[in-house]
Parts: C-alpha cells; structure tokens; sequence
C-alpha cells in the first residue's frame, strides 16, 4: 500500500486537517510506516468469522421516553466560543465574487 | 497517623483509607489536615508536573464541612475525607477540562462525570485534575500541552502513559487515590512504571458518561492506588448502571470492598506461551514472571502455558479499531460549540473548521486522525476495518476458550520498565508495541490488574498484569491481594 500525496490531501480533507509542505511530508512518512504496520492482519485468514460489532450483549437498551437529563440553553451556550444568547454563531463564511 | 517532625511539624502519613477512617474516628488526623498535607506536597513536587489544575481553596472547604459534619455525628460515606485526583479526561463540573490539549482551552464542563458524581456523593474530596497524554494517546505522558510529567523514583524517566499525572499523584503521595482511563493500557501501563496499582475494570463497569471519549469501545475508567482494598473501594462506589451510559453494564455491583480471603483451593492459572517468549520483554522481567508461576506451582496451584498465536497482531488490529473511533469522536471539536477556535478570516466554513483543528490538536493526535480516517475510508473499509472487527471477534473467542478452562490468565505488564525521557518519542511504531501486553483486555473487554510485585535491577519497579473473566473484580481484586500479601518484594 503506497501512501502518495493525493491520499494525504484526500484524508486531510475528511478530517478537516491541514497540513503545510513540511508537515505533509512527515504525515505521509508516519502514514505509511502505520499502514505498513497494521497491514500486518492480511497474514491473518478471517474467512468466515463474522466481526464484532458490540462489546456488550445489550443491543437496544431502551427507557421510559421521560424529558430528563438535558441541559439548559444558557448551559449549552456558556462555552461556546460565540453565541448571541440563543444560537451558536460561526464566523462569516459567505464567499464573495469577484 | 502523626508522627512528629524535628521542627515541630506535623506529618500526615497514608497507608488506607481504612487506616485514615480509624484515624478520623480517633481523632488522631482530620479532613483538613489530610488535604493540608496533600497542597503542600503537591507545591514541593510541581516540577513533576503531575497536576494541571488544583483546587486547593474548595477542596479545604470541604474537609472543614466533613470534619464538622463527622464531629456533630453525623453518619459518614464509604469516602469520607478521601483525597481523590482525577485525570484530566474526567469532567467535574465547572472546573476546567481539557484532556491536555489545546483544543478545549477553557473549556468548563456543566454536569460531573457519573463517576465523579458518585465519589462526591460519598463525601470524596477532588484535589484537582492531573497530566496525561493529549486525548489520552500515548503510552510516555510526554504528549501533553502541558508538557511531560516526571517519574517520581527517576526523574529522567517517564512515567507511562497516558494517565502518567494520576499515576505519579498516588506515587509521590500527592493524593490517596486517583482516576485514570485505559483504552489500551493508560492505567495499567503507568502504574507497573510508577510501583502502584492499576486497574482497568470489565468494558461498561463503569460509566463513561463525562469521560472525554477516545474509543468508545474501548475506554474504560480505571483506578490507581497504593493498595488493592483503596482500589475495591473506589470501584464498589463508582460502578454499577447508568441512565446516562447504554453502553454500560447492568450486572450488580458486588461489594467489592469486603476482600474476604479466598478459599484455599488449587487455581488454575495460564500465561501466553508467546508473550514470554518474546524477544521485545526484558529478560529479567521474564524471569521474575516465571519464577512467579513457579512458587503459585510449588504452591499447589496448576500453572500452564497456552498457545497465543495472535500476538503479533493484537497491537495491529487495536490501532486499525481505535484510530477509528477516535476520528470519528474527534470530529466534534469544530469550534463552534466549545474550545478553541481559529480567529483569522477564512473564505469557507470548511477552511475554518481545518485551520480551527490544525491549530487545536497536537501531532500525535492528527496521526491517529488521519490513519483512523484511512481505515474507514471508502475503498479500505472492508481490507481494514471490518478485517481488525473480525481479528477482534477471534479474540473474544480465544478468551472465552482460555477461561472456560482456568480462573486466571498472568501476563507482564509492559516489555519494560519505564523507558528514559525522550527514548520513544521519535517512532510511532516503538511507542505502539509498547502496549503489546495491555490492549488485549481493552481488545476482549476484561477487567485485569497491575499490581507492583518487583524491582528490577535498574531501580525500577514493575508489575504483574492478572486477567480475569467479565465482571469478576471481586474475584480479581481477592486474588490482588492475596499475592500482594504473600509476593510483593520490599523496594
């Protein structure tokens, strides 16, 4: 598996990740030094084995549909870099032509 | 208990929480006192850089309520007065939490942790919030916004991680007990570096509600103390189901607490064949652990070996499983809703929410981002992720043949003791077979222990790891305690 930098860029971009020129050369070094390494299962034959989606047995657990546990709006606002009181705001992101 | 000093001082010395509640009683000691003692120790011993937080003001307030309380006869809970640290993971209402990164600068949590609310309601003290590795990845505590904490015993070396402030706190007697959390070993792992114990219950034992989430299929909060009875006691009160948890376990809590011994009978313990074998483990670590399994022998106990043939790949499939998960629950620092946010102008939300996660998260986080996003991408799905779910089926399989034929399995804890300042830093891949011995449990959800049983020639300590079926802590914190009792060498 040959890590290049059009899969960088790809996976950066999924991860909302950056990285300048020198740091995509050392992502890519690390990236492929870890793939090599978990690339270690294919010696494995898991042919037939069905993979494990749950640590537990309880698949739905289910309670009573009662209003409990949330958090006021205050609350959920209080560490919110910007909010006007009622909404989270995001920095103003319309593009404009040129 | 007191003893006095030349000048005239007071020292405070912890040996149990048994012992302190006898001397609370007596009125030998009191709350005050204890968390008087701790502050100043925690101020002598800043350079290890174990804490990132405390709350001396409060926590004193505090004692002076419960020494009140307990003077006026009032009935007392199971941690009365307990001096107790909490990694900085683990969220106490509007105190700052950060998981040492600098992502969620000023960040303060609006509702405990469901563990953290369980120590207070039994009168526990939290003296503040300790070091760890940002996120809680890595096994060197030297991955932190807040720079590496110190090893008490060596100062040139680490103390593990990634709980390595909760460990070197209970080490350095700058708490009675503290949380950590282990994902794939960050409890288990600092504490067989630092001489304590460590352990990491079943998967859902406790709550993870309030817990900062790395793989959540994974985490488990976990507990460091001096001695096995501080360790049972704290999980006797934090365990148990939770409305806030799905994920958590709804088998009773057993009272952990009452340690009575075992019945002598002959056990049946297994170590892996491979793990012993392994080139990587310090021969006189080897050595010990086999000589250990010798005396259980001569003791009348059957000790065997049993093929591991998955070692090799237990680390492999543990990075492919956990890089997911936390890619996945990482995604939620953006911010907008809490932490740090990216100030310059940016021509798309996107850009914003790139250059805001650039800034925030440290390197070795952004790896585990990026190789975690790589195996769920499309294309690598199936060939890894799904491959590491069905290695981790054959896993749980494994464990469940190894203990439909013993009681116990036995296994080191680390390859090593704790390595020097700096020596694993450059190599991921060093780092990560580092935690060959501990993510088995986390792998297959079992409860297992590190308990401090040697000294290596070097000056360091280390451990034992003990395995035990699900939800069989009572039974693995019996069989704890019994050995700490009849082979803990003298340091």
């Amino acid at each position: 598996m040959e890590v290049n930098d059009a899969l960088v860029q790809n996976l950066a971009n999924l991860a909302r990740l950056q990285f300048n020129d020198q740091e995509k050369e050392i992502i890519k070094n690390d990236l492929q030094r870890m793939i090599q390494f978990v690339d270690k299962l294919n010696e494995l034959n898991t042919e037939g084995v069905e993979p494990l989606l749950h640590m537990t047995d309880a698949i739905n657990v289910l309670r009573e549909d009662e209003v409990k546990g949330s958090i006021s709006r205050e609350e959920a606002l209080k560490n919110a870099p910007d909010s006007d009181g009622t909404f989270f705001k995001v920095p103003k992101v319309i593009k404009k032509q040129d | 208990m007191y003893l006095k000093a030349g000048n005239n001082q007071l020292l405070f010395k912890y040996h149990s929480i048994a012992q302190y509640h006898q001397d609370l009683l007596t009125g030998t000691t009191s709350c005050v006192e204890a968390v008087q003692h701790y502050l100043q120790q925690i101020d002598a011993r800043r350079h290890l850089n174990a804490y990132v937080n405390t709350y001396g003001g409060e926590a004193l307030k505090r004692a002076a309520e419960l020494d009140a309380s307990r003077k006026a006869g009032k009935p007392t809970g199971k941690l009365h007065g307990v001096v107790i640290a909490l990694k900085d993971v683990i969220a106490y209402k509007d105190h700052p939490l950060t998981a040492a990164s600098k992502i969620l600068e000023g960040f303060n949590p609006v509702f405990n942790a469901t563990a953290v609310d369980r120590l207070l309601a039994e009168e526990a003290i939290i003296i503040g919030h300790t070091n760890c590795d940002e996120f809680a990845m890595g096994s060197t505590n030297e991955n932190s916004s807040y720079g590496k904490v110190l090893n008490a015993l060596d100062e040139t070396r680490v103390p593990g991680g990634s709980s390595g402030g909760s460990a070197v706190a209970v080490q350095a007697g700058l708490c009675m007990v503290s949380l950590g959390s282990d994902t794939g070993g960050s409890v288990r792992q600092p504490a067989d570096f630092c001489g304590v114990v460590g352990l990491k219950p079943t998967y859902g034992r406790i709550s993870r509600h309030g817990l900062i989430a790395y793989a959540s299929s994974f985490d488990q909060i976990g507990i460091f103390a001096a001695n096995v009875p501080d360790v049972a006691l704290v999980l006797e009160v934090i365990a148990g189901p939770d409305d806030f948890d799905s994920t958590g376990a709804l088998q009773p809590v057993d009272a952990y607490s009452n340690l009575t011994p075992l019945p002598a009978k002959p056990l049946r313990i297994a170590y892996f064949k491979e793990a012993l074998e392994s080139p990587a483990l310090d021969n006189e670590i080897r050595q010990s652990i086999l000589e250990f399994a010798a005396k259980l022998q001569a003791d009348g106990h059957t000790v065997a070996p049993v093929e591991f043939e998955y070692l090799d790949f237990i680390v492999p499939a543990y990075y492919i499983l956990t890089t997911a998960e936390a890619s996945s629950n990482l995604s939620r620092y953006d911010g907008v809703k809490y932490g740090h946010r990216n100030l310059a102008k940016n021509n798309s939300l996107t850009d914003f929410y790139c250059a805001t996660r650039s800034e925030g998260f440290g390197w070795e986080v952004k790896r585990r981002i990026m190789l975690g996003t790589f195996v769920l991408s499309a294309g690598y799905y199936d060939a890894y992720f799904t491959k590491a779910q069905q290695v981790r089926k054959l896993l749980v399989d494994k464990i469940n043949l190894i203990f439909s034929q013993f009681d116990t399995i036995l296994l080191p804890t680390a390859p090593s003791t704790a390595f020097r300042i700096g020596e694993k830093t450059e190599d991921p891949i060093s780092m990560y077979l580092a935690d060959i011995f501990t993510v088995f449990s986390n792998l297959t959800g079992i409860p297992t222990i590190s308990i401090p049983l040697f000294w290596h020639s070097n000056g360091m300590p280390y451990g034992v790891q003990i395995m035990t079926n699900q939800f069989s802590e009572l039974y693995l914190l019996q069989l704890s305690q019994l050995w700490m009792q009849q082979f803990r060498h003298a340091g």
